[in-house]
């Protein structure tokens, strides 16, 4: 199991802004190790944010995404105390879920 | 009765349940969202026209409403790039990040439900210096501005 995502999400004004930090290698599958192998590839290709079940972004991501890739955005209809979910799910089929509220 | 025969059964049954399970998970009722759809066409492209085509639009317009923000000229890690992208086209639906001279071109796409402002911000992988898109859809159109972003890996930052 991967490492625990850190979110932040803010009422700046009438939206809320969400910042959040995932950890994963994404691995490009393009590099080579010291023996001249290639590393696989090993990446987030999807993610998914939602506010009390409502998703306010989705994303589709490809390998050219940084290590422990960062996004940050802002929605409107938020209040303190809503419950902020996030999802990933790599091309391992391996995924993650976590969640924070509104502040 | 044959031991052989019925040991055969007993393992055809399991696969057959095995395989309705998967189905059955592999369908996820409910959840069938963007999210859970991967183009995997649209990110192995090495050109604006090929990731056009998989991502099924047209050729796009260069548009002056889509602003890049906290976005270097000059980036000295190629690893960690940061990137800000607003749209001020109306109607923007999804805003996607094209790197021309990666691998794949492109990095990734973001849907914006209504609701969600078109800005965000992200850290992207640049191989070398490049042009880099930001490809917005709006109201089923396509729209792209586009920045050079210099990269210089081997840490003296000329």
């Amino acid at each position: 199991m991967a490492d625990p995502m850190k979110i932040r999400a803010n009422l700046v004004g009438d939206a809320t802004e969400v910042k959040v930090l995932m950890s994963h290698e994404m691995e490009t599958g393009q590099r080579k190790d010291s023996q001249g192998k290639t590393i696989p590839a090993w990446f987030i290709q999807n993610v998914k944010v939602t506010h009390n079940d409502k998703v306010v972004l989705a994303a589709q991501w490809g390998p050219a995404v940084a290590k422990n890739p960062f996004v940050s955005f802002k929605f409107k209809g938020g209040a303190k105390g809503d419950r902020i979910r996030i999802t990933w799910t790599d091309n391992h089929d391996d995924t993650r879920t976590d969640e924070v509220t509104i502040a | 009765m044959n031991a052989e025969r019925r040991e055969a059964l007993r393992a055809g049954g399991a696969l057959t349940l095995l395989t309705l399970v998967t189905a059955a998970g592999w369908l996820r009722p409910g959840e069938a969202a963007a999210a859970d759809v991967w183009n995997k066409a649209a990110f192995e492209t090495h050109s604006l026209e090929e990731t056009m085509k998989a991502l099924g639009g047209g050729t796009p317009a260069a548009s002056k409403d889509i602003v890049f923000f906290s976005t270097p000229d000059i980036a000295e890690n190629g690893a960690v790039v940061p990137i800000g992208i607003t749209s001020n086209v109306p109607k923007t639906e999804s805003i996607a990040i094209l790197i021309e001279k990666n691998p794949n071109m492109l990095a990734a796409v973001f849907d914006v439900p209504p609701g969600t402002e078109p800005t965000l911000s992200t850290r992207i992988k640049m191989q070398q210096t490049s042009n880099v898109y930001a490809l917005v859809k709006a109201d089923g159109k396509y729209h792209v501005a586009s920045k050079e972003i210099k990269v210089t890996l081997g840490g003296c930052g000329g």
